[in-house]
């Protein structure tokens, strides 16, 4: 009997972490694929090289749980295939394409977990695009991974726990931080109150870095709408509306993001259902308590397939490994896959209130003004999109995309589906969630034409 | 509550055919339905490669390729958008003496139809158009060019639909009854009632036909394209390959198309993918035939599904059992260029039983005909899962 290719891993952050230590235990050698230079993800990423800050400088009150994934992943060193800085770009028929240092590789497999983590949401606003802004994980990355800064003072503005967080880091680093304009009304934040029995911890942490924020001199608003950055060739302030006045304030890095969004490309690719999820604003693959999707062999984790944060990616990469290894009649420890699933519940209670407590700005979609910038890979403005709504009659994203361009750049929507599927959804006056997604299509992110000629030096087939 | 529609003519698939004949046939008054199971030019119209190009092409077809010729620099008026249309010269090269000498065969065959083909020798590509690699020479056809199909096949749709069409998308014709004044069509929410069907249904138009006792020999093949970032101005030319291999373009706004090889189709044989070598292979020809693309990042593949015949030829003209059918389908990866022209081929069919432009050649009957024809009466659509070449 032929040896059963090894399970692939995609992402090697606390999901794909934890997946690979639970089949390692279980004997299996999976392929464990991962943009990034080394293990963590976005939430744990390591810096490119030393920059004389220990962990507890640079992941704050998650310095323990950060040192703890890069140690267990350190410890799969032999155990594992695990190719780091390696994209992929293609899934298809149990195999996949990676693409590193210029050259494609097929890789076959049998049971996938997808770990693909999440980008930050954006819609357009006035001045997005200036040099200078940021989005909230961009700016946290950049602190994290090389150490700097987006500005000298910075401002950071939308919605999400996100918000608070990157902001508290940056003033941590020694940055003015001049303010957090949060979209959501302070009302909102009462929702907080509920999550207090869920997890006192997350909360009273979250309130305690609003604290400290306000004492420093951050200035914090609630409900801050109409945002639009300005200056020449780069960003200078910020305007808001709040409390039925404009306000500016000078600056000269932003931090702009309301949420995050899951990536699904890989789910699409390898063949998953999706569904609307409404609390997400967003089509997800569609996956049981155990992280199994709609095809068979594929399994999915973390942010990637819902927005969850990094403690209940954890759990979900070993549920899924624990799945993976059920469906392929290994031993596997079932009362500890109960346990995973009823932790999870909780964490996605929390998210719950979370989500009421920073609620996206469902009508910013529709307000983005007709010269703001849509789909910068394109070049397409929001009046653009809505006159190709009204001219061909559109109702569906994909068509708005084949009519504009929108989504076809080099994000592949990543960065401005969401936008324009709110901005044609407003438009249309459908709910969200019946103006479609996106179809993915590969590659995923850009590879080089040149990534032809190696693979093609190595494995010529002259069939073709 | 199933809508009623009575109108003069029904059209099944709203492609590039499709749409242009319902937008024909309003010009001249006809009232006019037009339905998709889709999206209108969501098929092999929209995702096709968009070689606006008679070079190339058997000579029976340039009669027809020469009146589409005549309607692309007009699409502005004609549709309200040029489409992308640009008139910027179609190179076909030559990788080695043989198919040099096709070439050489090819422009003496279509002299008399004015195309204006100009051989040119492989110190020109390299000086004129930019093209290295191991090529030896090429044709050049200065009047052929390209455009954006996404854009021209919606476009064309929707002028239908300002012109008066009635154009229902999503829209998929379960039944097509011969009746004594002409056709009743149901599809889901609406029945159509017509004195003449066409059908243009691209892909799925086998299916209408043998239901009316013509069988065709359609297969579906599924075009792969690779579109790089936007690049500075290099390429000025749409390129073919004698003999295959690549065809590539770059757009105004710096993007190169480029494609080749045969994408696979999904569970769903409706829908298909690149492959992946097959993507590769073409990265790899781009990339050693224009300097370029060797630093170039491929930002996008696509696909569709086409209808192609064995012989190459479309099917075009009046059904041979079913008086008041018309087929229009089978362009076998080559109908974008002269679906324009084939639109108002249609119409005048409607209106005069007959037109100018020779088609005979492309008449279905040219395929043997079912031994036991299907029950023209009633046709119950279907569209079964096929097998096709690679």
């Amino acid at each position: 009997m032929a040896e059963r290719a090894p399970p692939l891993i995609v992402g090697a952050g606390p999901a794909g972490i934890r997946a690979a230590m639970t089949l390692v235990a279980a004997g299996l050698r999976p392929i464990v694929v991962d943009e990034g230079h080394a293990c963590g993800g976005q939430i744990y990423r390591q810096p490119l090289s030393s920059d004389g800050r220990d962990a507890e400088a640079r992941y704050g009150s998650e310095a323990a749980k950060a040192l703890r994934l890069h140690r267990d992943f350190a410890a799969l060193d032999t155990l594992i295939d695990y190719r780091p800085r390696s994209l992929l770009w293609n899934l298809r028929d149990g195999a996949g394409d990676i693409l590193r240092d210029e050259g494609s590789q097929r890789v076959r497999y049998d049971g996938l977990i997808l770990a693909t983590g999440a980008t930050d949401r954006v819609l357009p606003i006035p001045g997005w695009t200036l040099p200078g802004v940021f989005t909230l994980g961009g700016a946290q990355i950049a602190l994290k991974a090389q150490g700097c800064a987006i500005g000298r003072r910075v401002v950071f503005a939308g919605s999400g726990p996100l918000l608070y967080l990157v902001a508290w880091q940056y003033m941590r680093a020694g940055v003015e931080v001049a303010a957090v304009l949060d979209a959501a009304p302070l009302s909102a934040k009462f929702n907080l109150l509920r999550a207090l029995p869920l997890s006192p911890g997350i909360v009273l942490r979250g309130v305690r870095m609003a604290a400290e924020l306000k004492l420093r001199g951050t200035r914090v608003v609630f409900g801050a709408d109409r945002l639009a950055i300005e200056g020449e060739g780069r960003v200078a302030r910020i305007v808001y509306q709040a409390g039925g006045r404009a306000h500016a304030i000078a600056c000269d890095g932003v931090g702009y993001g309301l949420n995050l969004r899951s990536e699904t490309q890989a789910a699409d690719l390898a063949g998953c259902a999706f569904h609307f999820e409404p609390r997400d604003r967003a089509h997800l693959p569609v996956r049981d308590a155990s992280g199994r999707s709609s095809a068979a062999g594929v399994y999915l984790a973390g942010d990637g397939a819902r927005i969850a944060g990094a403690d209940a990616a954890e759990r979900a990469g070993e549920r899924a490994a624990l799945a993976l290894l059920e469906d392929r009649g290994l031993p596997h420890d079932s009362s500890r896959a109960a346990v995973l699933e009823r932790e999870l519940q909780r964490i996605d209670r929390l998210r719950d209130v979370l989500e009421a407590a920073f609620p996206y700005p469902s009508h910013w979609g529709g307000d983005i003004a007709d010269d703001t910038l849509l789909c910068r890979c394109e070049e397409i403005s929001a009046g653009e999109a809505r006159r190709a709504v009204s001219d061909f009659s559109l109702t569906e994203i994909n068509r708005l995309k084949a009519v504009t361009r929108i989504g076809m750049g080099r994000c592949q929507g990543r960065m401005c589906g969401a936008a324009a599927a709110e901005l044609l959804a407003a438009q249309t006056r459908r709910d969200i969630g019946a103006v479609g997604r996106l179809r993915a299509q590969a590659p995923i992110k850009p590879i080089p034409l040149a990534a032809g000629l190696s693979v093609h030096e190595r494995q010529h087939d002259p069939a073709h | 509550m199933t809508r009623r529609i009575d109108c003069d003519v029904a059209i099944i698939g709203g492609g590039l055919v499709g749409s242009s004949a319902a937008l024909a046939l309003r010009g001249m008054g006809f009232s006019v339905t037009l339905l998709d199971k889709g999206f209108c030019g969501a098929q092999a119209s929209g995702v096709n490669y968009g070689g606006v190009r008679r070079q190339g092409r058997p000579p029976e077809q340039l009669p027809l390729s020469q009146r589409a010729h005549a309607i692309w620099p007009r699409l502005k008026a004609l549709i309200g958008i040029d489409g992308e249309f640009l008139r910027s010269g179609h190179l076909k090269l030559a990788r080695s003496a043989a198919d040099m000498a096709s070439l050489e065969s090819y422009a003496a065959d279509v002299a008399p139809f004015g195309l204006a083909l100009e051989l040119v020798g492989h110190n020109q590509l390299r000086d004129r158009f930019g093209v290295a690699g191991e090529v030896i020479g090429g044709s050049f056809c200065p009047g052929d060019g390209h455009a954006n199909p996404r854009l021209v096949a919606t476009a064309f749709a929707a002028a239908a639909r300002r012109a008066g069409a009635e154009v229902l998308e999503n829209t998929k014709v379960i039944g097509l009854t011969r009746n004594g004044a002409g056709f009743a069509l149901e599809a889901e929410g609406v029945s159509v009632t017509a004195r003449t069907v066409i059908n243009s249904a691209g892909a799925w138009a086998d299916s209408f036909a043998r239901a009316f006792g013509e069988p065709v020999p359609l297969e579906r093949t599924y075009p792969s394209m690779v579109v790089t970032e936007p690049l500075d101005p290099f390429l000025g030319v749409n390129i073919g390959i004698e003999g295959g291999g690549i065809y590539a373009r770059q757009v105004t706004r710096g993007n190169v198309v480029v494609g080749g090889e045969r994408a696979l189709p999904l569970d769903d044989p409706d829908y298909s993918r690149p492959r992946s070598d097959g993507v590769l292979t073409i990265m790899q020809r781009a990339s050693e035939l224009f300097g370029p693309l060797r630093h170039a990042q491929a930002i996008r593949f696509w696909s569709g599904t086409e209808a192609t015949m064995p012989d190459r030829n479309p099917v075009i003209g009046p059904s041979a059992t079913t008086p008041g059918l018309i087929h229009a389908f089978g362009f076998s990866g080559a109908g974008f260029q002269i679906a324009p022209g084939v639109g108002e081929v249609l119409a005048e069919l409607v209106r005069d039983g007959r037109t100018a432009t020779p088609i005979d050649v492309f008449a279905i009957t040219r395929f043997p005909p079912a031994s036991q024809p299907g029950d023209a009466s009633q046709a119950a659509m279907t569209t079964g899962s096929k097998e096709t070449s690679p």
